[in-house]
């Protein structure tokens, strides 16, 4: 690929965010009126674009089994529902995860490095990374907040590339935790420190923090992403996830991508979906856009 | 109803043409949005296909019940026009006639300002706090009524539902809450003198903003203890109408709020009539030195909010992508058809590739057409006139010299549309960066230092709004400190508080809109 390089004038990781005006562009993303087929579509995809998740400390292979049957077959009664992008789970479900998920097109996608408020001695990190590795097609990495916010950039980056060097082939996703990090500036700069240690995705949140993903953070992340293509050429993917219950924030979500990165964006290998509930959700929607009418909850089946 | 043009997504050829975008728009593996440079002459390219087409999501109509015809709004009651003359309104978008509206002559505007007088002495001696609650009152019904209004204002005036929905109307509802506020607490705004109202007030109000601008009238003149005769403009009359609806639900005293429609010549008989104690006019810098000479030497109170050729001035540590924000909604918001619009964008030179860049990508992304479909970014034109206006400026920035940058999109048969424009390679002297064009068309120029930029954002006969995109705190109040414009807005822009006083410096006019600056232009200070 021909590396172009745009010159930003300050360091492009440095670049501020202005507050008032990052929000009002995610409420107009969030307000666009996606109706009908654009609907249907929209709907389609962010099933295809699903991390179906599970990060419990109950999580047993009996619920990994059933998250793996609901991930290749999310509506029983409609075969015309495409299965989801990955399964998300520990690393000690994995095993299982990969069992059940052989020979289908669902990948494998485990948590590592200390997920996760990653606060364990980077070898044990890195160690944990290379064993899932041997097993999960993805792995969702947390960064080094603590790193972060005592301003050791390097020490983020470095520990990103060694795991990136730890996992081989593997696909890396950085969880920024933005929901820790204490502004949108510091949510543009951590996205360019993990994209340029070699992340394959950039991802808002764990899941166990508040505020996790966001519409304006992930504006602001998607406008990285895109700064990052135009100075180096190389394509990161965006993952959201936590807090996304609703088929209307997942459609917000894709509204975003479509009018930041563009249709290069929409599609599971560079846009994630990290949820659990969410996906009978859409399903639901799916069901009413297609037959006009809501159906009960109970229709559909739990993962 | 009318039939619905559809809403295409201006979506930029990628790959094609040179235009301000560099070359590294067009790498493989980045978003490929690049945008087609075209002159005049050249027809954009054909829009490129996008697989996530936002299917159409058309506002509803059948709600409305707009009557055939529509008289004049005199003492309270709807009156046939003497001489029986109406005029069609129509809907920019479709071309097709939305109401008939009456043509009030010398006569009827005679009747409403003797109306307006009548109501005066009851209206002014009310207590304030009685004045309030009529304001209230209408305040409240606006905000009933608002989505009535916003789909009417669409209708009529070719302006997004989601700005007539989100702005303006809501914006109305605040200014009537606002000043209702005031009624009671007038001494509080003048410390140590009596305020006194004028009379009658004739108040002439523009097109682009209909029943803002005549909230913003209308409410502090009321507030004050004025009665006022108000002319809507001639192509956006029929919110005025339903407001006039309104100020009847409200049981608003007979008189205190008359309209007559028409066009320049019922301006022109309510500024000169000799019953008006205060003229308010907002509008066109020509009309209003029109209206000061006619106004000379006869003692009628004036204040005038005329046309801009605002500033944005983004240094090299703005937040580009925010910046890029503000410049788009600072000059295409409502097409244009801002007074305050930011149509001269004063880039920094060290940033001005990457900042136009994003911003002739983000333009490419804007949704022009259907103005009811609710994902519609920018709507139709208001009139032929002003679309005439629009295209013959925008052919002599080409004529000049300067570059012209037009996304590709498909724009409606019928209706008046203008592709959302930006102009680079731009010189001060050229008639696109000198002349208000109200139009979506925007002047790029450069500058290097903060000097200059003050020296070149000041260099028109304007002076009602700049902007600033900076990051650093003291530069923004080094900036607001030299630039002539009566707003400044810093990191924003076309942010509108009726708490916040309006108004120009220079051939932008006089006299204040808004806060308790705005009051004075309605009151003798006893």
């Amino acid at each position: 690929m021909a590396a172009a390089v745009e010159t930003l004038p300050a360091p492009a990781s440095l670049q501020s965010v202005d507050q008032v005006e990052v929000e009002d562009r995610a409420r107009l993303f969030a307000s666009r009126s996606i109706k009908r087929a654009a609907k249907l579509w929209a709907l389609e995809l962010a099933v295809r674009c699903t991390d179906l998740t599970s990060l419990e400390g109950a999580d047993t292979p009996g619920r990994t089994a059933t998250l793996c049957a609901k991930a290749l077959r999310p509506d029983p009664e409609d075969e015309a529902v495409p299965p989801v992008a990955a399964v998300c789970v520990y690393p000690a479900q994995v095993g299982e995860a990969a069992t059940r998920l052989r020979g289908s097109p669902v990948r494998v996608a485990a948590v590592a490095t200390g997920f996760p408020s990653g606060q364990m001695p980077r070898e044990l990190k890195i160690a944990e990374a290379a064993e899932v590795a041997r097993i999960a097609d993805e792995i969702d990495m947390v960064m080094d907040r603590g790193a972060f916010l005592s301003g050791r950039y390097d020490a983020v980056q470095e520990e990103i590339a060694q795991v990136k060097a730890a996992i081989g082939d593997r696909h890396l996703k950085v969880i920024l935790e933005t929901g820790e990090l204490g502004g949108y500036d510091q949510v543009r700069h951590a996205s360019w420190l993990a994209m340029a240690a070699g992340a394959d995705f950039i991802k808002t949140s764990t899941g166990k923090i508040q505020p996790a993903a966001t519409l304006p953070v992930a504006v602001v992340m998607l406008e990285a992403i895109r700064d990052y293509a135009w100075s180096t050429g190389r394509a990161v993917g965006f993952k959201a996830a936590g807090g996304i219950r609703t088929a209307r924030q997942a459609i917000g979500y894709l509204v975003a991508v479509n009018e930041t990165l563009g249709d290069e964006w929409l599609t599971p290998e560079r846009f994630r979906l990290g949820a659990s509930s969410l996906l009978n959700d859409v399903l639901m929607q799916r069901a009413k856009e297609r037959s006009g009418a809501y159906q009960s909850a109970d229709d559909f089946s739990q993962a | 109803m009318p039939t619905s043009p559809p809403t295409t997504s201006a979506r930029p050829e990628p790959g094609t043409g040179a235009g301000p975008v560099p070359a590294a728009a067009r790498v493989g593996d980045g978003p490929r949005r690049g945008g087609t440079s075209a002159s005049a002459a050249s027809a954009p390219a054909a829009a490129r296909a996008s697989a996530f087409v936002y299917a159409p999501a058309p506002e509803a109509t059948d709600h409305l019940r707009l009557r055939d015809r529509y008289p004049l709004f005199i003492g309270g009651r709807f009156q046939p026009p003497a001489a029986g003359v109406h005029r069609p309104t129509i809907n920019p978008a479709t071309e097709e006639m939305l109401a008939e509206v009456a043509e009030a002559d010398a006569e009827d505007v005679d009747r409403a300002v003797s109306a307006a007088r009548r109501a005066f002495p009851g209206w002014s001696r009310l207590p304030g706090a009685r004045r309030a609650r009529h304001l209230f009152r209408l305040a409240r019904l606006v905000q009933e009524r608002s989505r009535e209004l916003a789909v009417v204002e669409t209708l009529d005036g070719g302006k997004p539902i989601r700005e007539s929905r989100d702005v303006d109307i809501p914006l109305v509802a605040q200014h009537l809450f606002y000043h209702a506020g005031w009624a009671d607490k007038l001494p509080l705004a003048f410390p140590g003198a009596r305020p006194q109202p004028l009379g009658v007030c004739g108040q002439v109000i523009p097109w682009n903003f209909p029943l803002l601008m005549l909230a913003w009238k209308i409410a502090p003149a009321l507030a004050t203890g004025n009665t006022v005769v108000l002319k809507p403009a001639e192509t956006t009359p029929l919110t005025a109408m339903l407001f006039a609806e309104i100020c009847q639900q409200a049981e608003l005293p007979d008189g205190v709020v008359n309209l007559v429609t028409g066009g320049p010549d019922t301006g022109r008989a309510l500024v000169a009539h000799p019953g008006v104690a205060k003229v308010a006019f907002t509008g066109s810098t020509a009309v209003g030195k029109q209206i000061q000479r006619s106004l000379a030497g006869s003692g009628t109170a004036l204040t005038l909010e005329l046309g801009g050729k605002a500033a944005h001035v983004v240094f090299d540590d703005a937040p580009l992508d925010q910046a890029v924000e503000g410049v788009v909604n600072g000059i295409y918001f409502n097409q244009g058809h801002v007074c305050c619009a930011g149509s001269r964008l004063l880039v920094q030179e060290s940033i001005a590739e990457p900042f136009l860049r994003r911003l002739t990508e983000r333009v490419g992304r804007l949704r022009v057409g259907n103005p009811l479909d609710k994902n519609t970014d920018v709507g139709a034109i208001n009139s032929r006139e002003q679309l005439e206006r629009i295209t013959e400026l925008v052919a002599s920035g080409v004529a000049q010299g300067a570059r012209l940058f037009q996304p590709a999109c498909e724009l409606p048969g019928r209706g008046f549309w203008f592709r959302p424009s930006l102009f680079t390679e731009v010189s001060p002297s050229h008639r696109i960066a000198r002349e208000e064009i109200f139009g979506p068309v925007l002047a790029v120029m450069t500058f290097r230092t903060p000097e200059e930029a003050v020296e070149r954002a000041n260099n028109t006969r304007y002076g009602l709004s700049a902007g600033v995109w900076t990051t650093k705190g003291s530069r923004i109040l080094w900036m607001a400190q030299r630039m002539r414009a009566g707003v400044v807005w810093a990191n924003t822009f076309n942010r509108f508080d009726p708490a916040a006083p309006f108004g120009g410096f220079r051939e932008s006019g006089f006299g204040r809109e808004g806060g308790p600056q705005g009051l004075r232009g309605y009151v003798e200070l006893r």
